[in-house]
């Protein structure tokens, strides 16, 4: 594996296992390179949305898919530096299995100077049938969001 | 099932707050004024996103107000389960600070099957908010 490459997956499992939410829902790096990202989260009782059914609530996968987008975003760009989410736009297509582990894939399709693009999937078993889907725009640099 | 009585929305909402063990994750909690309800996250270390800054996660700041939502519907709606959430489009407007946050839900129409919602999330001002949602949530029947 090449430096880039090395500095890329340090960055990435610096930025899914010490940020404090992403450490809190206990993220773990799955991929990261090629302006694509995946995180896996891990069922666990705390995480549960609806008592019923014992499903990981919809909250939680927004983080995971947001965090995902993030993940892209540096994988594109080969380092780690602030973006901020402007628009974050999520399908909820079926609720996840009871005490399933989710995962998601993000891909940064477009990048400009000051804006990132980039979709979202999340699923429980099969990639092919996601439980969630998202579209989102983040603006690059942080610091300087939108006031 | 004994007549829920309409004075008794305070119950079904803090009822449905202890039941979501993610709300309890989250440390949100809901306050009831008449019919108005406001949403309250206070900051906790655990939801940062951003440490250089400080600044709540993006995904938190969205599901506090996806979960403000689901709250205000759960004081409307009686029924023991969760109401679905259909779609989402969150609108960052200000970083999220490291300070509570709070949420007012407006539900701009509740239907038989759909209800359509909006949700300002605010700190310091109610006048600079931080995030807005616009979402639709199937409801839930009683059977």
């Amino acid at each position: 594996m090449d430096a880039p490459e090395d500095a890329i997956a340090d960055q990435a499992r610096h930025m899914v296992e010490t940020v404090p939410q992403a450490a809190a829902l206990g993220f773990r790096l799955i991929s990261v390179g090629d302006s694509r990202g995946s995180i896996l989260v891990p069922w666990r009782a705390e995480l549960v949305g609806d008592p019923a059914t014992d499903v990981i609530a919809s909250g939680v996968v927004t983080s995971l898919l947001d965090h995902c987008c993030g993940l892209a975003i540096n994988s594109s760009k080969g380092e780690r530096f602030p973006t901020a989410t402007l628009d974050l736009r999520i399908d909820y297509m079926r609720p996840a299995a009871p005490r399933a582990a989710i995962t998601a894939l993000a891909h940064c399709y477009k990048m400009t100077r000051s804006i990132a693009f980039v979709r979202a999937e999340a699923w429980d078993v099969d990639p092919a049938d996601p439980i969630a889907t998202a579209q989102a725009a983040f603006i690059l640099h942080g610091a300087s969001a939108p006031r | 099932m004994s007549e829920a009585p309409v004075l008794n929305a305070n119950d079904r909402l803090q009822g449905f707050l202890a039941s979501v063990p993610y709300i309890r994750f989250l440390g949100m909690r809901c306050e009831l004024a008449g019919d108005e309800m406001t949403a309250i996250l206070p900051f906790a270390p655990h939801l940062i996103g951003n440490t250089m800054l400080p600044a709540l996660h993006g995904g938190v700041i969205g599901a506090f107000l996806e979960m403000t939502a689901l709250a205000q519907l759960s004081v409307v709606q009686h029924t023991p389960k969760v109401h679905k959430t259909i779609d989402v489009t969150i609108e960052y407007l200000r970083p999220g600070r490291a300070l509570t946050t709070y949420a007012r839900a407006d539900l701009r129409k509740v239907g038989r099957r759909i209800a359509n919602v909006t949700v300002e999330a605010w700190q310091e001002a109610r006048g600079t908010p931080v995030a807005a949602l616009r979402g639709h949530f199937m409801l839930s029947s009683d059977e």
